[in-house]
C-alpha cells in the first residue's frame, strides 16, 4: 500500500467510503412521514370529498406510503424504497387484518356477556318461545360434549394411525401408489366443504342405512372433518422427528414398532396433541353439517344415539333465525359461549404444547 | 482490492449476555488469518461481527470499533447491506438457495443490484466466479440445475463461488469444511490458497491442522470460564503459535492439553 | 410430500433373539396404520357415490337444462331446476374472498415469522390461532349486524368513483346482503387459515437460507424473496389451497348474510347472490324428496369444484417439488 501517492490513497478511501455507506432517512424521518401523511388526510377529509373515519384512515395509509416511499427512493435508492414499502405493507397487513378480528371478538364478549347467566348455563330451551326472554343452553352443551368427544374418539386414533402409516411404513412398500393416493385424498379430503360431508352423512346413514338423523349421525360428519386435519398434523409432527432418533433406537435392536411407539410418538407427542385439540377445536364450531345430520331439540338429550339433538352451533343458528330480540340474545350469548369452548381447547393444546417441550424446525 | 480489517476493543453481546470481551486485531490485507480455540469461545461471533452479521440475531449487537481500511463499518452513515456486500461470507454447512439453479445461485448477489446486465456479461461472472471456486469443470454442463444437486463439498464450492462473484474485499468462512470429507476438505483448502491472492480471508476453524495449513496469522480465542465472554488470548503468525506462543493458555490448547 | 425421509433399509429383524415377536408386532401394527390410511381412500370414494347415486333422481325429474338454468323450483310438478346462479355466486365471493385474503394473509404470516420481535411474534400468531377458530356461524351474525352497517361506505364510494366499471356500479340504493359484504367476511374468515400456514412454513425455513441472503447484502425484503418466499411456495400454495377450499364451501356464515336468490347479477354490493353451500343450507328444511335430492346434486357439483381446486394446487406443488427440498 505504501506505494500508492496521499491522492491514490484518499481516492480509494472515498471508494470504499462509498461502497460501505447509505445515506439513510433520519430517525424521525417515518414519524414525520406518518405525522405528514395524517395532516394531510385530516385535509382532505375537511376540504374534499373523503369522509368518515375509515375513509380518512385508508388515505393517511396510502399518504404515508407514498411520502415514505418517494422520500426514501430519493435519499436511498430503490433498494432500500422497496424495502421499506414492503415494511410498512407488511405491518399495515397486520394492523388491517387485527381490526376485523378483534372487531367480532368484541362484538360477541359484549353481546354475549348480556344474556350469559347461570340459567342461561344451566337450563334448557324447554317451553320458552323464541320471543320470550329466559331459558339457555344447557342442552346444546351437553349435545356438544358428546357429539364432539363421539367424533375424537373415532377421528384422532383413525388420523394418527393414517399418518403413522404415511411416514413410517409407506416408504417402505413395495409401491408408493398407495401412499400416494392416502396422500393426495388427505389432501383433497381438507378442502370437501363441510356441508358436503353432512350431505355424504346424510344420503348414505339417513337416506341408505335408515339411522335416524340424531347426534351420533352428526358425529359421524363430525369425524370425516376432522379426520384429514390429523393427518396433516401429526404427520408434520412425526416428519421433524429427527431420522438420528429412530435409527439410534434401530441400532439398539429394537423392533420399528416399537420405536416408533416408545421413540417417534412420545417425541413428537407434544404436537400431536397440539393438533388433534386443533381439529377438535375446528370441528366443535361447525354448522352446516349438523343442520343436515339432526334435528334440533329444544330439550335435554342426553342419548347421543336415540332423538333430536341440540348442539352449540345448531342453538345459535335456531335462536338467530328466529329473529326475535329474545331469541338473537341468546343466540350471541350461545356464540359466547361456543367461543370460550373453543378457546379453552386452544389454550389446553398450547399449554400442552409448551409442557411437552416440542421443538419446532 | 483486499483490504485490512482492525478491531480495537470489541465486545459482543447477544442481549444481556456478553459473549465476547475486549478483542483487538489486525488482519492484513490478502492474507488468510484463521481463528481457533475451544467451542463456545466466541470464534465464529468474532467473524459474525466483522460482516454485521451478528447483528441479524434479535437482540445482539456488537459495542467498540471495527474498521475497514480505517472506515468504521459501525459508523452511523454505514449501511450494514452494503457492508455484507463488501464483506463476503461462506457458512459451517453449504447454503446454496435450494430451489435456485446453479447458474442462479452465483448471480444471486448481482441480481440484487438490479443493474441491467447482458445474458454474456453474466456467463462471463458465472464462469469466472465458478473457476474461482474450483468448480466449473465438475458443473459447467448442468448450470441449469439445482445446486441442491450437488456433494456437500461442490455446495460448499458453489456457495464459494456466489460469495466471490460480487467481488468483495474480504472473504469471511466460518468453519467451512467442518461438514464435509476430507478430500473435500482438502479441495476448499487448496482453494483458499489461490484466493488469498484477491481476497484477504478470515476463516474460523476448530481443526488446527487446517489452521497450520491455510493461515499465515492464527488467532487463539479462550472463554475465561463457563459464562464468561470469550476472550482472545493470542494472535501472532501462523508458525509462531503453533511453534512458541507466548500465553501458556495457547500451548496447552495446541498440544491438546486442553481441559 | 416433498420432504421424503430416505431410510436405510431396516435391519431385518429375522435372525433376532425375538425374531417372531418383533415381526408379529410389525406386521399388526402396520396392517393397522394401511388401514386406517385405506379408510380414507373408501370414504372419499363412498362420498362421490352416494352424492351421484343420490342426485340422479331429481336429475331424472329436472325438465330444465341443469347447468344453465338459474331458478330453483326442484319440487314444483314439473321439476325446473339448475346451478348457473349458484356457480357465479359461489365463484364470485371466492374469488374477491382470494384476491383480499392471500396478500394480506401472507402478509401478517411474515410479520409474526420475520417482521416482528420475537415476543410479540408469538403473542401475535397465538391471537392468530385463536382467531382461526372462530366457528363460521359467528363470523356470520358478526357480518350481517355489525360489518354490514359499516360496508355501506365503501360500497357508496365505490358507485361514485368507480361506478363506471360495471361490477362496482349500485343502482339498487341498497348495500346490504352483497356479494361484496359476503366476500369480505369470506376473506376474513380464510385470513387466519392462509395466514396459520404460510406461516409454518416461514419459520421453517432454515436460518442458513436467510444468512445466505443476508450475508450477499440482501435488504430484508430481499431476503424474504431470495430465501423465504422461493422455500415456502408449496406451503403458501397449499395455503391458498384451503383458503379457497374453505371460502368455496362455507356455509353458514354465507347463508346468513346473503339471501336465497336466484339471479346472475355482475353487481356485486347490490342485494343478492347465492352460493351451493348457502343454498343447502337455507333449502334443506322446505325441500321435499326431489328438493333433498336436488340439494344433493348440488353439492355434488360443489364436491367436484373443490376437487378440482385441490388437484390442481397439487400438481403446482407437484412440479416444484424436485427444487423445493432442503437439502
Amino acid at each position: 500500500m505504501s506505494e500508492l501517492t496521499r491522492d491514490e490513497r484518499a481516492e480509494s478511501e472515498e471508494l470504499l467510503h462509498r461502497a460501505l455507506a447509505g445515506a439513510r432517512l433520519p430517525r424521525w424521518g417515518i414519524a414525520a412521514a406518518a405525522v405528514g401523511a395524517i395532516a394531510l388526510a385530516i385535509i382532505l377529509n375537511l376540504t374534499t370529498s373523503v369522509a368518515g373515519v375509515a375513509g380518512t384512515v385508508v388515505v393517511a395509509v396510502l399518504l404515508f406510503l407514498a411520502i415514505q416511499t418517494t422520500w426514501s427512493f430519493r435519499v436511498e435508492g430503490r433498494r432500500h424504497a422497496v424495502d421499506r414499502l414492503a415494511t410498512t405493507a407488511v405491518y399495515a397487513t397486520f394492523i388491517v387484518a387485527l381490526a376485523p378480528l378483534v372487531a367480532v371478538l368484541a362484538t360477541v364478549i359484549v353481546k354475549g356477556m348480556s344474556v350469559i347467566s347461570s340459567t342461561f348455563l344451566t337450563t334448557s330451551m324447554r317451553n320458552i318461545s323464541p320471543r320470550s326472554e329466559g331459558g339457555g343452553l344447557y342442552h346444546a352443551l351437553i349435545g356438544t360434549l358428546q357429539q364432539v368427544g363421539i367424533a375424537a374418539m373415532f377421528g384422532v386414533p383413525l388420523g394418527i394411525l393414517t399418518a403413522i402409516y404415511l411416514v413410517e411404513y409407506a416408504p417402505f412398500a413395495k409401491s408408493r401408489r398407495l401412499s400416494r393416493a392416502i396422500s393426495f385424498f388427505v389432501d383433497v379430503m381438507t378442502g370437501v366443504p363441510s356441508v358436503v360431508v353432512g350431505l355424504f352423512i346424510f344420503t348414505a346413514f339417513v337416506l341408505t342405512l335408515g339411522m335416524e338423523r340424531s347426534g351420533f349421525t352428526a358425529s359421524l360428519a363430525l369425524t370425516i372433518l376432522m379426520l384429514p386435519v390429523v393427518v396433516r398434523s401429526t404427520e408434520e409432527m412425526l416428519r421433524i422427528v429427527p431420522r438420528e432418533l429412530r435409527e439410534a433406537s434401530y441400532a439398539l435392536g429394537i423392533p420399528k414398532w416399537r420405536t416408533i411407539l416408545k421413540i417417534v410418538l412420545p417425541t413428537a407427542l407434544g404436537g400431536i396433541v397440539t393438533g388433534a385439540m386443533l381439529a377438535i377445536a375446528r370441528v366443535a364450531g361447525e354448522t352446516a353439517p349438523l343442520l343436515l345430520t339432526t334435528f334440533l331439540s329444544q330439550s335435554i338429550n342426553t342419548n347421543p344415539f336415540k332423538g333430536p339433538q341440540a348442539a352449540l352451533p345448531t342453538f345459535i343458528w335456531d335462536q338467530f333465525t328466529s329473529a326475535t330480540d329474545a331469541s338473537v340474545n341468546r343466540a350471541w350469548g350461545g356464540a359466547l359461549v361456543l367461543i370460550v369452548l373453543v378457546m379453552v381447547l386452544y389454550g389446553a393444546a398450547k399449554i400442552i404444547a409448551r409442557y411437552t417441550g416440542v421443538k419446532r424446525g | 482490492m483486499a483490504k485490512r480489517i482492525d478491531a480495537t476493543d470489541v465486545d459482543i453481546y447477544y442481549g444481556a449476555f456478553k459473549a465476547v470481551e475486549g478483542v483487538s486485531f489486525a488482519v492484513e490485507p490478502r492474507s488468510v488469518t484463521a481463528f481457533i480455540g475451544p467451542s463456545g469461545c466466541g470464534k465464529s461471533t468474532v467473524l459474525r461481527a466483522l460482516n454485521r452479521m451478528h447483528e441479524v440475531i434479535p437482540g445482539a449487537y456488537v459495542e467498540g470499533k471495527i474498521t475497514l481500511d480505517g472506515e468504521d463499518i459501525y459508523g452511523s452513515t454505514i449501511d450494514p447491506v452494503n457492508v455484507r456486500r463488501t464483506i463476503g461470507m461462506v457458512f459451517q454447512r453449504p447454503n446454496p438457495f435450494p430451489t435456485m439453479s446453479i447458474y442462479d445461485n452465483v448471480v444471486a448477489g448481482l441480481r440484487l443490484e438490479g443493474k441491467k446486465r447482458s445474458k454474456s456479461d453474466l456467463d462471463a461472472v458465472v464462469e469466472g466466479s465458478l473457476r474461482g471456486a474450483n468448480l466449473w469443470d465438475e458443473v459447467k454442463d448442468r448450470l441449469a440445475r439445482p445446486g441442491s444437486g450437488l456433494s456437500g463439498g461442490q455446495q460448499q464450492r458453489l456457495c464459494i463461488a456466489r460469495a466471490i462473484a460480487i467481488e468483495p474485499q474480504v472473504l469471511l468462512m466460518d468453519e467451512p469444511c467442518s461438514a464435509l470429507d476430507p478430500i473435500s476438505t482438502l479441495a476448499i483448502e487448496d482453494l483458499i490458497d489461490q484466493l488469498k491472492e484477491r481476497f484477504t480471508i478470515v476463516i474460523v476453524t476448530h481443526n488446527m491442522q487446517q489452521a497450520a495449513r491455510v493461515s499465515e496469522t492464527t488467532a487463539f480465542f479462550n472463554l475465561a470460564g463457563v459464562g464468561k465472554p470469550g476472550k482472545l488470548v493470542e494472535i501472532a503468525p501462523t508458525d509462531v503459535i503453533f511453534s512458541t506462543p507466548t500465553q501458556q493458555a495457547t500451548e496447552d490448547y495446541i498440544s491438546g492439553r486442553f481441559g | 410430500m416433498s420432504t421424503q425421509i430416505e431410510h436405510p433399509a431396516t435391519p431385518s429383524p429375522t435372525v433376532g433373539i425375538e425374531g417372531s415377536a418383533v415381526r408379529r408386532g410389525d406386521r399388526v401394527f402396520q396392517g393397522l396404520s394401511r388401514t386406517a390410511g385405506i379408510f380414507i381412500l373408501v370414504t372419499m370414494a363412498a362420498i362421490a357415490a352416494f352424492l351421484i347415486w343420490k342426485a340422479i333422481p331429481s336429475l331424472q325429474a329436472n325438465t330444465a337444462n341443469f347447468f344453465t338454468t338459474s331458478e330453483w323450483f326442484p319440487d314444483q310438478k314439473p321439476s325446473v331446476f339448475g346451478i348457473a346462479a349458484l356457480t357465479f355466486g359461489t365463484l364470485m365471493t371466492a374469488l374477491i374472498a382470494m384476491i383480499l385474503a392471500v396478500p394480506v394473509g401472507i402478509g401478517i404470516a411474515l410479520f409474526i415469522a420475520h417482521y416482528a420481535p420475537p415476543r410479540l411474534a408469538s403473542v401475535l400468531g397465538f391471537v392468530t390461532d385463536l382467531l382461526a377458530a372462530v366457528p363460521s356461524i359467528i363470523f356470520g351474525m358478526w357480518g350481517l349486524q355489525f360489518l354490514t352497517p359499516q360496508m355501506e361506505g365503501l360500497g357508496k364510494w365505490l358507485n361514485d368513483y368507480l361506478g363506471f366499471i360495471p361490477l362496482f356500479r349500485n343502482d339498487s340504493g341498497q348495500y346490504s346482503k352483497s356479494i361484496l359484504i359476503a366476500s369480505v367476511v369470506l376473506a376474513i374468515m380464510v385470513l387466519p387459515t392462509v395466514s396459520a400456514i404460510s406461516r409454518e412454513v416461514f419459520v421453517q425455513v432454515p436460518r442458513a437460507h436467510i444468512e445466505a441472503a443476508l450475508a450477499l447484502g440482501a435488504t430484508r425484503w430481499e431476503m424474504v424473496r431470495l430465501s423465504v418466499f422461493p422455500f415456502a411456495r408449496p406451503g403458501m400454495i397449499s395455503a391458498s389451497m384451503l383458503g379457497l377450499g374453505r371460502a368455496l364451501g362455507e356455509t353458514i356464515a354465507v347463508a346468513l348474510i346473503l339471501s336465497a336468490s336466484y339471479t346472475i347479477n355482475w353487481q356485486i354490493s347490490e342485494p343478492g347472490g347465492n352460493t351451493f353451500a348457502a343454498n343447502i343450507a337455507l333449502r334443506w328444511n322446505e325441500a321435499g324428496d326431489v328438493g333433498l335430492s336436488a340439494l344433493v346434486a348440488s353439492g355434488l357439483v360443489l364436491f367436484v369444484i373443490t376437487l378440482v381446486v385441490n388437484m390442481a394446487a397439487r400438481l403446482i406443488i407437484a412440479r416444484r417439488s424436485e427444487f423445493s427440498g432442503a437439502n
